[in-house]
Order: C-alpha cells, then structure tokens, then sequence
C-alpha cells in the first residue's frame, strides 16, 4: 500500500514534466529533447532562491513560470520557426527539431557545468512527515503531488473550456485543416511551446525539493516523459495523466522490491508493450 | 563490373594500404589518434548505411559498442581471440533484429527515444546482475598491441566500406532511397520496408558492436559504466552528419576533422566538450544540413557551370 502511494505521488510530479512536453510535441510538432534541462533549470532556480534568498519554492514558481514561459518563446521564435519555415514534410521537421534540441539540450548542459561545475545539490524543504492512510511520507513529496494535481487540472480545463484551448486542441489534430478555418497556427504554436516550457520548469521547481539534481541529470526525466508522451498518446492530456500514474507506480514497485538501479529498465519494458500491442496510445484512436 | 568500379576499388584500396603503414612510423601518439579515427570512420559509416537513406536517427551505438567490449571481456579466456568481434558482430545484429523489429515499423520518433535509452538499459540490466553476482568489472588482459588494434580496425572500415557500396548497388539499397524519399510509395511499390529497415540496422549494430570486441582489450578494465558511456552515440551522430551522409566517404571527411577538434578541445578545455558537442549539432542543422559533402558538391557544379559559360 506504501508502495502504491510513493508511485502515486511520484507519478504525479511526472505528469507535470510530460504534459509540458506533450504541449510543446503534439501542438508545435517539436520533440523537445531539452525538455530535461528546462526541468533542471527549473530545480536550480528553486535551489538558487532557497539557499541564496530564503524563497520557498512555492513562491518561486511565480517568478520561475513567467521566465520560462518568454525563455522557451524566445527558443521557439529564433531556433524552432528557421526550421518549421524550412521543413518540406512532418518528418524533416522531426528529424531537424531533434538534431537542433540535442544540440540545445548539451549547450544547456555545458553552460550549467561551466556555471555551476559537476556538484549535486540538493536542499532540505518541507522535509516534516505527513500521515497518509495510515503511513509517513514526506510533506514535499505530497505538496509536489498537489501542486501537480491543481497545474494539471487547470490545463485541462483551458483546454477543454476556452476558445484558445480548442484552437490548440484543433492544431494539434490537424495543423493544416486549423490553418483554413482561420486559427493563426504559429502564434498558437509558439504559445503553446512557450506554455509547455514553463510547465516543466515549474515542475523541475517541484522535483528538486526531493530529488538531488545536478547539471546533467536533464536526459533522465526527458526520456521518462517521451516514454510518458507516447504511452499516453501524443496531445491527450487525460492519457498522459494515467501513463504518468502508471510509470510513478511501475517505478516504486520495482525499486522496492526487485532493485532501485532498474527503474529505467522498467519503464522500457512499459514502453516496449505499448509500442507492440497499442502504439497509438493508451487512449488513442488507430490512424484510419 | 565496369572499368569506373574498377578505378574505385582500386583507389580505396591504394588509400587503405597508405593508411595501414601508419604504425610503422613508430609514434605512439599517432597511433593513438589512427585507432580513434578508425574506430570512428567505422561507426560513422556503419550508421550512415543505415540512417543516411531511411533518415532514421539512432542513438544506439554506445549500447551495440558495449555488448561488444563484453562479448570479449568474457569471452577471451576461453575462446581463440580471432573468434570474439565475429561473435560481437552476431551479438550485436541480433539485438539490432529486436530492437529494430520493435521500433522500425513505427514512426522514426519512437525509434530515437528508443534507442536514446537503449545503451542506459543494457547498463542498468548488466550493473544489476554484476551487482548479483558480486562481481564490479572485468579485466581484459591480452597481448594485442596498439598496432594489432589498428590493423584490425583498418581492415574492419574496408570491409564497411565494401559492404556499403555493394548495398548501394543492390536492390536493397536502392529500396532504402525510395523509403528515404517517400515510404508511403515505398511500401506501395511493393518493397517490404519493416524488413529492409531491419536489415540495414542489423548491419550497423553488428558493426559497431565488432568495434567494441576489437577495443576491449585497451580498455583493459571493462566496468558498465565505462563500456556504455552515452556520449559515444552523439559523437557518431555528430561525426556522421558533419561529413555528410549522402555519399559513402561523407562520414569520413566528418570524422578527421572532428577528431582533431575534440582532441584540441578536451586537451585546452576539459570541461566543455559537452558544451562543444551541442554547438556542432546546432552549426550541423542550422549551417550544414547536407554535411561537407554537401558543400563540396555545391562547390563542384559552381565550378562545373563556370567552366560551361566560358
């Protein structure tokens, strides 16, 4: 039962960081592989505010989204648009959008290692016990699960509710069909890859309250959010939820009973089943 | 085979013997450079055969390379020397065939993120069952010399290279350029395009997993985490697509000048060659999308049209 609420909670965090990837890959089309580093970004800034100002990360976040959100436009404006404007097909942008973010993703990291060198760093925050049915957790653990559950939640109610949100809903359906009926694809896209950003950053925020960071850890939590963007169903919010849940769970179960250094080999062997038996997705429609 | 194939061969052949007296020139420092550039013109290539065409974009090739630095670090106690890179390269294609026949029927994104992680898992998989075993690492105590190691390599990129221009010639390459260009009328053309991609990416695994057989024994001591450094397959990526993978020599003209750079950048800067790594990429997508090879050719037909106006 312990087991289950830690993957609960830990799932939680990892919806956060995959729906800021999915916003950025199922409307604006790019596979952001530096994804990873704008949620390490998003760590050392909380750390920086903590240690250096005594900030709480909770209040951080106010100052952390905003940055994000115009960080990641400016990467979509300058670095993404040559590429969009240049792409014949869908799969050109890919494979362009993936070269282009490798090569973001290790400049970030070579940037952070020259700022801040190889160190770990973490730091004690709402490190106090909590009772949850019965059991302890750690008071960070569950206000990052909650703070996950209330981001979440708002999104999908922009989403689901507001006029910009069905436009991104319809870009990510059919970017060309939304172009026609007069949804500016670009601006959107740019807003939502901006959005995503921030998301995630928030989410690295959240994360290093409980999880020691350091300049290169980025590529681990990129890869757990493709698994979780893929698993869930590239633009649903709903699967990328479960998928998250699912992996958060997946990954306790297995560290606390077979071997904690074979959490990643878990989340393959989660990967590798969708991709044979539903590689549309956990709630995706087969492509007619 | 016409007189051109002939000059072709022939020249490769010229080149490669030139190449192979380089450790008769005694000096230990380039020699160590030879093995480098070989190892990498190895991998390059073999990864442009398979992603060059398909433009697939793997990342496996640290996991392949280190399945191969441990086929010999258990193997060379028990079976003759000669044997271990041939079993490395089965090894290796073997788990290409899985891999590629999880992914490859798939969009190219799942294939990336697949094989982005490909190297950790295997890492991970062999960490935990040392860690069972109570075992830390492996020694590899041979008595291959340097110069052993380059020969091999040498005679490895020749055989690469040949294969690659006889894939190039035959039906199955010319099935990859169609799925390259366009594998909706791949598949409607009738070419089994699962098939073709699986069999091309077993090549490059089994290749670069013979590059690992081949280096163990300078590693000497063969621990997970060295066996399977993840920076391997970036660097392929990078050397790959610096020179250019729409010609079999493209990968080539990447991997000298590349070598020599990051050879110049971890001596003066130790700490920044992961900062260097992403520059390449972004001057590779955003200055280069087509490699030297492509600015070569851009270079030839300028000079061609000049010659035709006068």
């Amino acid at each position: 039962m312990d087991i289950l609420i830690t993957g609960l909670l830990l799932g939680g965090t990892y919806a956060l960081i995959a729906i800021g990837l999915n916003l950025q890959y199922g409307v604006a089309r790019i596979m952001n592989l530096a994804n990873g580093e704008m949620l390490v970004i998003g760590g050392f800034t909380a750390f920086w505010a903590y240690t250096g100002a005594g900030l709480s990360p909770l209040l951080t976040v106010f100052i952390l989204a905003p940055l994000a959100f115009a960080l990641n436009w400016l990467i979509y404006r300058v670095m993404m648009v040559p590429l969009v404007k240049r792409a014949k097909s869908r799969g050109q942008l890919e494979v362009d959008s993936i070269l282009a973010t490798f090569g973001l993703s290790f400049v970030l990291v070579g940037l952070m290692l020259a700022a801040f060198g190889g160190d770990y760093f973490s730091y004690s925050y709402l490190a106090v016990p909590v009772q949850v049915v019965g059991d302890t957790y750690a008071l960070n653990r569950v206000m990052a699960f909650i703070m996950a559950v209330i981001i979440c939640g708002l999104i999908y109610l922009w989403l689901n509710k507001t006029r910009a949100g069905m436009s991104i809903r319809a870009i990510a359906t059919a970017p060309d069909a939304a172009r026609l009926v007069g949804i500016n694809v670009r601006r959107l896209s740019a807003l939502a890859f901006a959005l995503g950003g921030a998301v995630t950053a928030v989410g690295g925020a959240y994360i290093s309250t409980f999880v020691t960071l350091d300049a290169s850890t980025g590529v681990v939590f990129t890869l757990k959010a493709l698994i979780i963007v893929i698993m869930g169903g590239v633009g649903d919010v709903r699967g990328t939820i479960v998928a998250a849940l699912l992996l958060g769970v997946l990954e306790s179960f297995v560290a606390a009973l077979i071997d904690p250094g074979l959490t990643l080999a878990a989340a393959y062997a989660l990967f590798i089943t969708i991709l044979l038996f539903r590689p549309q997705g956990l709630f995706g429609r087969k492509p007619t | 085979m016409t007189l051109q194939d002939g000059k072709t061969l022939g020249g490769a052949a010229v080149l490669i013997g030139l190449a192979a007296l380089l450790p008769l020139a005694g000096s230990g420092y380039y020699l160590g450079l030879g093995i480098t550039i070989a190892m990498f013109t190895v991998l390059a290539t073999s990864w442009a055969l398979f992603s060059g065409p398909t433009h697939y974009i793997s990342l496996a090739t640290a996991a392949f390379f280190g399945v191969g630095t441990y086929v010999t670090a258990l193997g060379f106690a028990t079976l003759p020397f000669w044997i271990l890179p041939f079993l490395a390269a089965i090894v290796g294609a073997v788990m290409a065939g899985l891999v590629g026949l999880a992914t490859l029927r798939l969009s190219g994104v799942y294939f990336v993120i697949f094989t982005l992680g490909l190297a950790e898992l295997v890492r991970q998989i062999i960490t935990w069952s040392q860690n069972r075993s109570g075992q830390k690492g492996l020694y590899v105590l041979t008595d291959t010399t340097e110069a052993g190691i380059y020969w091999q390599l040498l005679a490895l990129a020749a055989a690469v290279f040949l294969m690659g221009w006889l894939i190039g010639r035959s039906r199955l390459g010319f099935a990859l350029r169609i799925i390259g260009d366009d594998e909706t009328v791949a598949a409607h053309s009738g070419i089994n395009t699962a098939l073709a991609k699986v069999l091309l990416f077993m090549v490059s695994g089994g290749a670069a997993a013979m590059v690992g057989a081949i280096l163990a024994p300078r590693y000497v001591y063969i621990e997970p985490s060295l066996a399977f450094a993840p920076i391997l397959s970036f660097q392929v990526v990078i050397m790959a697509l610096l020179g250019g993978t729409g010609r079999l020599w493209g990968p080539l003209v990447g991997v000298i000048p590349f070598t020599f750079l990051l050879e110049a950048i971890s001596a003066n800067f130790p700490n920044q060659t992961t900062l260097a790594l992403g520059v390449a990429f972004l001057v590779i997508v955003y200055l280069l999308p087509r490699g030297f090879v492509g600015l070569i050719e851009d270079a030839r037909a300028k000079m061609r049209r000049a010659e035709g106006a006068a």
